[in-house]
């Protein structure tokens, strides 16, 4: 009996380790995160649990970056550090704990404090994919920020403490090609049905049909039919109100088999086919969040640094100029419908030649780009091409705000700030903590209530007022949250990092992976309420 | 080692082990259980007296081993039935490749114990069904991470089982063990604490979960237009007729993948179905759901807080269900799942089985067990009682029963002796009881 070859790709090692998450993100996907290299900064229980759900889906690399020695404390917090570990480099220890999930990554380590790396080697950032750091001070935090921001690396900054979370996520850009809606209407064009299309279908003499062949038409054609029969009537208009879609629906029933008793038989194609009004029928149309994309400014003025995504955008924005006709390239693919095998596929065919088409168009058009802007044109392969035409309805760009903007009063988002101080069902009061413990802990080195100190709690206290007052805010209504944060005392649960890790760890898959629509960008986890709340500074 | 005076002498040796810990449970605070009485004592209970049930030691269960045994807990046991799969190897870290093949529970447990001095973790290389309820009953809290929605029913059963009620109805909070759940698919999952008999327990909740994707038969015999509808002919008709190695199907076995491989692949060329891969097929075998580190580490985790609540009355626990989704953004939403008045398993009034008449076969009884939402059961057995004696009316399980009593089923009710408001007994795997169904019927045939 004739095996596949057992070296096909499929059933290599590698793919049955990865098997569960190549469902998701494919060998592509797979592909980018083993060429990244993550740069984490500190050691702590948060930090290699971010770490962890990283090494196991198998990054390419990771650098830790930690001064810090092995403490008892630590060993309460964070499970890659052990009994023999206390006193020796938090960064070694780490290191080497993590390399024991996945052989296939290398790990290495810098023993020095980030203030001292930044002020030592601050070209060390320059080569990582992208960069998250736990337990960072204001005064590493900003220079990081700036930094990173200039070089155009990713920065993801966690913090946990007691039942509170916080990520944030800074970018310059980020663009995404594969956004893995969790539904999208299918794409028929039965308003502007490309000439192939109307071909097959007018193909088609239905009441010369038999039951059988009748019942197996792909709902596409009765669909088409009675809406090219009911647009006659219409000025060429779409069916828009109840009443217009209704009309169609009866159309599409007349066509119905009827028995030798006058009743109408059952055929499922049909019945499909007055469904698909709702959501079959409706403008082809760019959808608004992608004319903003095709309008951007980097896909207007093209230069020769212009990024892959935005050539591809220009091209596609040309196509829909010209050949598309105020339409994006078709996607090429086909719901599955009642039918008989031969028509489906034919119908199948149909569809993905038109998409080919398309995609040769803008292939042709992105070449041509490339090589004026000076651009190497194998840079853009037609397998990208195709995959950027086939998602192009479902692309996104998002622009981030730098973090070292959120301490100056001037830029930070005040009014949104202010907003959900007053909301009691906001998380953004814990923000408020956050940037208050940050400023305790600047101005006192240590953690309000680390020694039980009430002193701590006035103190906190007086912080916070500080910068609502810089912000223009109210003082807070109540002082339970100030006291929450006290009775922490700077504790860490590992739950909440666990939580967290997971979190910050599967956004940098999708920054490294350029799937899935990021975080954008603040993140507050409450583990009290098990809420969350997303807003953007 | 596992003598107490090895365990003192080990967090004599590291005091400082949980001062994080610590310093959250010796201090009150203003979102604090309002009776809540802040104490060494807290951790005390948690590392020597808090017994954790952990069900399931694959992606969900060796996050759960960790992130207890560091928020404290000393007392664990977990059960697992499989063994390691170079599969697993993506996200459940415990595992190593030197490991695979053997128990998942032995494997994690061993880990747990080497790297947190202190932490005993107890492995049962077990099925759930194979301890009674004097094993469940030692347990404070059940954390439950698994992939079978089965194996939840009947721990949900157990669980509800093993409470009993006061003369005066209420319930004796004694004999109450939360049940604390956890579920991922892809970047998706939930958490939930359930408090058995007084919150919606799993099957109150049945309709939350997606029935399985089937195909009709006429289309994968017929009509055949996608690769999964190839796939799934190879399965159910091809495999039964060939029999290529005399056996049923495994998905583990590679000669078992490479058959239905290659059948389905000549198949889809036959028909011009694109779209046939290995990784498709093996899909559609195994019933496979994606899964990644992160979402198992994130939902675990809410979990394991969960237990931490629970067993410290330090916060209000979740209530009393959280929904979790990283495909766009970070997305959760919690709101409080409602305990259903009819539910299978919790409720106590009397079940009753809703028929047109007794025209209606066995076969078809069973068939409304098996696809009504509200029951969805697996593979019932049915009795009834007729003048006091046991009356079987079909056993799917016991090979001899179910040869004597495959005729019943196509036997009608009325044939079977089966009247309106007979009581019919029903056991099925997703329930450790037995059922008691009264018939009502809607007409007189």
């Amino acid at each position: 009996m004739a095996s596949p070859a057992p070296k096909s790709p499929e059933q290599s090692d590698k793919s049955k380790k990865y098997d569960r998450q190549l469902r998701l993100w494919g060998d592509h996907g797979q592909t980018a995160l083993e060429n990244c290299q993550v740069c984490l900064i500190n050691a702590t229980g948060l930090g290699t649990e971010i770490l962890k759900s990283l090494v196991l889906p198998g990054i390419g690399g990771f650098t830790i970056v930690d001064g810090e020695k092995v403490t008892e404390e630590d060993l309460g917090i964070n499970f890659f550090l052990d009994i023999d570990s206390i006193g020796k480099q938090r960064a070694l220890v780490a290191t080497q704990l993590l390399l024991e999930l996945n052989t296939d990554v290398k790990g290495d380590y810098v023993d020095e404090s980030i203030e001292q790396l930044l002020k030592n080697n601050p070209n060390f950032f320059s080569n990582f994919s992208v960069v998250i750091a736990t337990s960072l001070n204001e005064r590493a935090l900003l220079p990081l920020s700036e930094l990173l921001w200039d070089l155009g690396i990713p920065l993801i900054v966690a913090k946990s403490i007691g039942f509170i979370g916080y990520l944030r996520i800074q970018f310059q850009e980020h663009v995404v090609i594969e956004s893995h809606p969790d539904s999208q209407n299918p794409d028929l064009r039965l308003d502007k049905p490309f000439p192939s299309l109307s071909q097959y279908v007018d193909s088609f003499d239905m009441d010369k049909m038999e039951l059988k062949d009748h019942a197996h038409i792909p709902y596409v054609v009765p669909l088409l039919k009675a809406l090219n029969e009911w647009r006659q009537y219409h000025n060429l208009a779409l069916p828009s109100n109840f009443k217009e879609k209704e009309e169609l629906r009866q159309l599409i029933r007349r066509g119905i088999k009827v028995n030798e008793d006058g009743l109408p038989e059952a055929e499922e194609n049909f019945e499909e086919a007055i469904k698909a009004v709702n959501f079959a029928v409706t403008p082809t149309i760019v959808p608004n969040d992608i004319k903003k994309i095709l309008e951007d400014d980097c896909c207007i003025n093209l230069t020769s640094k212009s990024k892959p995504f935005w050539i591809l955008t220009k091209a596609v924005r040309d196509f829909v100029e010209n050949e598309g006709e105020g339409c994006l390239p078709v996607r090429g693919t086909l719901p599955d419908m009642t039918a008989d095998t031969n028509r489906y596929i034919a119908l199948q065919q149909i569809y993905l030649q038109e998409s080919l088409r398309c995609a040769d168009i803008v292939h042709r058009r992105t070449q041509q780009l490339l090589h004026q802007l000076g651009q190497n044109t194998e840079l853009i392969t037609e397998g990208d091409t195709k995959l950027f035409c086939k998602h192009s309805s479902n692309l996104a760009v998002f622009r981030g705000t730098k973090i070292a903007d959120e301490y100056d009063p001037k830029l930070v988002n005040v009014s949104m700030i202010s907003q959900g101080v007053e909301d009691p069902d906001s998380l953004m009061v814990y923000y408020v903590m956050l940037r208050g413990l940050d400023r305790f802990i600047s101005d006192y080195n240590h953690q309000p209530g680390e020694f039980g100190d009430e002193h701590d709690i006035v103190k906190l206290k007086a912080c916070i007022s500080k910068l609502l007052n810089e912000w223009g805010c109210g003082s807070l209504s109540k002082d339970d949250y100030v006291h929450e944060i006290f009775r922490y005392g700077g504790a860490e649960l590992h739950s909440i990092s666990a939580f967290l890790g997971g979190c910050a760890a599967h956004e940098a898959i999708k920054l490294i992976t350029g799937q899935y629509k990021p975080l954008h960008n603040t993140f507050i986890y409450d583990a009290i309420t098990s809420n969350t709340e997303t807003f953007i500074f | 080692m596992d003598s107490p005076m090895s365990e003192n002498n080990e967090d004599q040796q590291y005091p400082r082990r949980w001062n994080h810990i610590r310093k959250i449970l010796e201090r009150a605070g203003p979102f604090c259980h309002p009776n809540y009485e802040a104490s060494p004592e807290v951790l005390n209970f948690v590392m020597t007296s808090c017994k954790i049930l952990v069900i399931g030691a694959g992606g969900l269960g060796c996050e759960l081993l960790k992130d207890l045994a560091l928020m404290g807990f000393q007392k664990i046991d977990v059960i697992d039935m499989d063994t390691i799969d170079l599969s697993n190897l993506n996200r459940q870290f415990l595992f190593r490749r030197k490991d695979i093949g053997q128990s998942k529970a032995e494997v994690a447990a061993n880990f747990i114990n080497s790297r947190i001095p202190g932490c005993k973790v107890t492995p049962h290389f077990n099925r759930i069904q194979d301890f009674d309820e004097d094993f469940y009953r030692q347990f404070h809290i059940v954390v439950c991470g698994l992939d079978s929605i089965v194996a939840r029913r009947w721990i949900n059963g157990m669980l509800l089982s093993m409470l009993s009620y006061e003369e005066n109805g209420e319930l004796d909070q004694s004999t109450l063990i939360p049940m604390i759940d956890g579920g991922t698919e892809g970047f998706k999952g939930n958490a939930r604490v359930i408090l058995p008999g007084m919150s919606a327990c799993v099957d109150c909740t049945l309709d939350l979960y997606p029935p399985q994707v089937t195909y009709p038969l006429c289309t994968i015999a017929n009509t055949p237009r996608l690769p999964e509808h190839c796939i799934e002919y190879v399965k159910l008709i091809q495999w039964p007729k060939e029999n290529p190695f005399d056996c049923a199907i495994d998905g583990d076995d590679p000669h078992h993948t490479n058959w239905i491989y290659e059948k389905s692949q000549d198949r889809a060329n036959q028909f011009n179905i694109p779209g046939i891969t290995y990784r498709l097929v093996q899909g559609v075998i195994k019933n496979i759901i994606p899964a990644v580190a992160s979402t198992n580490a994130i939902i675990a985790a809410a979990c394991a807080t969960e237990v931490f609540k629970m067993a410290t009355s330090c916060c209000l626990p979740l209530k009393n269900y959280m929904v979790f989704n990283d495909l766009d953004g970070i997305y959760t939403y919690t709101y409080e799942a409602e305990k259903k008045e009819d539910c299978l398993a919790c409720s106590n009034v009397p079940k009753i089985l809703e028929i047109e008449n007794d025209n209606l076969k066995l076969q078809q009884l069973i068939d409304i067990l098996c696809e009504n939402e509200s029951y969805q059961m697996k593979n019932p057995g049915l009795t009834t009682v007729h003048d006091g004696k046991t009356f079987t009316l079909y056993i799917p399980t016991v090979k001899s029963i179910e040869e004597r009593t495959r005729e019943n089923l196509k036997k009608t009710l009325s044939d079977l002796g089966l009247k309106n408001g007979s009581e019919i007994l029903v056991a099925d795997i997703t329930n450790p009881n037995t059922l008691i169904f009264s018939l009502k019927f809607k007409s007189h045939s």
